[in-house]
């Protein structure tokens, strides 16, 4: 299979199965056109039939000459299992089944001091009731971890919220019990935070550049933007508030080296500022070279929400930051912007690709009460509760359930271009959205195929520099 | 080839049979928490 396409003066030529990428002139591109079924698939088996069908094809357009050299380029692409390569990698289903729990989402607190309009935590409480995790349920989910990760030896806890940092004291004490079981257990945690920032100080942005290997830093963009859909308890904006602490946290941060340098400033857009580029370009601006901007998930019905019909405008505006972003990296200014991050050399394997984004098999969400969920989207979804830290359980029927949601367990997902790029989605919003983990929620893919073409073309762009 | 230029190895399903540790990030760990995308993750090996 392939995924061609045109964009900023590229013709991009995607291999599927083999991960290859070719950028092609005008009559390879041509060629292809002929010979191409509408999923992207080779229309003939044999190749003498195909060479026939391009030179009727190009004639009296293109000298025979000139059409058999690159048709031969071609054939040197297909033999070479680079162009119309197999897919044969259903083999490897085996390996996309249960997996010992690795990662956690820690909801150290159900609480919150923002108001912010898109949350989907109904403004951090999960519709459960405003509370902070105490710490003795704190170590028993480090201890849920140590048991379930099982020969897993790099763990992953990210601190989240509600906002994590109305809860300090605890998350401090969480990462000196985890750590003080490292050496015993032979594992390393790796302990990230998500937070709003309103309340970090001269000493948690010390602790944080210490003992977090990421951070997230929420903040939407230009202060008109943030201000309106991300207010104070009070109604205020956080704009003035975050911002300075941000700069100084990430100033400091700079100094760290290897795997603790990491740090994101991640805004979300909406159907009011569809014109986000201008968002990621004020947030460089700031500063901030680790950006990323997302498009909110939410039910059709509200005010702010990304529906089928705003599409072709952010396509347009991704398509805009792509070349803008190429603009900076030509003068030597670029920055990272998260979904526009590809490696396409030395990227994770193919069945971690395959593997789906892990909810509920090898990420876990613990809530304050000490209850077990797939991710922290499915959190307050009684349904979906899958065990607690308290007793060490596990629903292991739902957590096989989502094992089984891997790419090739999702039928929209196993014959799409994109499935080694998205993995099949987030399971949450497939949920919530088409109903069902092992659908696919149509707005988000089409988000991400854009996103994805925009990453790649910046790549063609750059190769063009070397 | 004076047609193509190819921009990386293509080396995906030589990875199917050499991965699949699975100590790399979970990929919803990263920085979104609203998405997925796997492509822009690190492998540990």
């Amino acid at each position: 299979m392939i995924h061609k396409y045109k964009l900023n003066g590229y013709n991009i030529v995607l291999d599927v199965h083999s991960g290859a990428i070719h950028i092609v002139d005008d009559t390879f591109y041509e060629i292809l056109d002929v010979i191409t079924d509408e999923k992207g698939n080779l229309k003939y088996t044999d190749l003498n039939e195909c060479e026939n069908e391009v030179l009727k094809h190009f004639e009296g357009k293109v000298s025979k000459e000139d059409i058999l050299e690159v048709f031969g380029e071609v054939k040197e692409l297909i033999e070479n299992d680079v162009l119309y390569s197999k897919d044969d990698y259903e083999q490897y289903a085996n390996m996309m089944v249960a997996s010992p729990i690795k990662a956690m989402c820690l909801h150290v607190a159900h609480d919150c001091n923002l108001r912010c309009k898109y949350c989907f935590a109904s403004t951090g409480d999960f519709g459960k009731g405003r509370k902070l995790l105490d710490a003795e349920t704190g170590k028993k989910a480090i201890d849920f971890l140590l048991k379930y990760s099982k020969g897993r030896r790099n763990l992953e806890l990210d601190f989240f919220g509600g906002e994590p940092l109305m809860n300090f004291d605890v998350v401090k004490e969480v990462v000196e019990y985890a750590r003080s079981k490292e050496k015993e257990y032979n594992k390393v945690f790796r302990f990230t935070m998500t937070t709003n920032g309103v309340l970090l100080d001269d000493e948690k942005i010390e602790y944080l550049n210490k003992e977090m290997s990421n951070i997230v830093l929420s903040l939407d963009g230009r202060k008109e933007i943030n201000d309106q859909i991300r207010p104070a308890v009070n109604g205020k904006g956080s704009y003035d508030i975050i911002v300075p602490k941000y700069q100084k946290l990430v100033k400091q941060r700079g100094v760290n080296e290897g795997d603790y340098d990491q740090y994101y400033v991640r805004g979300t857009f909406t159907k009011h500022n569809l014109d986000f580029s201008k968002d990621v370009m004020h947030l460089n601006e700031l500063g901030f070279d680790q950006i990323s901007v997302e498009p909110v998930v939410s039910p059709e019905y509200e005010d702010y929400a990304i529906t089928e019909k705003e599409l072709p405008r952010i396509f347009e505006e991704y398509e805009k930051l792509a070349v803008d972003m190429i603009n900076l990296k030509k003068q030597g200014k670029g920055f990272n912007f998260f979904h526009f991050m590809i490696d396409l050399e030395q990227g994770p394997c193919a069945i971690k690709r395959l593997r789906g984004c892990g909810c509920g098999n090898e990420y876990v969400a613990v809530t304050p009460d000490g209850d077990v969920y797939p991710c922290h989207q499915f959190v307050g979804m009684e349904d979906w509760k899958m065990g607690s830290v308290n007793d060490l359980s596990v629903d292991f029927e739902k957590k096989d359930y989502f094992a089984k949601s891997n790419v090739y367990g999702k039928e929209d997902c196993k014959n799409c271009w994109a499935k080694f790029y998205c993995s099949g989605g987030c399971n949450a919003n497939s949920l919530q959205y088409a109903g069902d983990v092992l659908k696919s929620h149509k707005i988000s893919c089409e988000l991400e195929k854009k996103r994805l073409e925009c990453a790649i073309m910046i790549k063609a762009a750059m190769a063009e520099e070397e | 080839m004076k047609h193509i230029k190819t921009l990386n190895k293509a080396n995906l399903k030589k990875t199917a049979t050499t991965g699949g540790c699975g100590e790399c990030q979970a990929s919803c760990q990263s920085a979104c928490k609203t998405s997925c995308t796997v492509a822009n993750q690190k492998c540990e090996k």
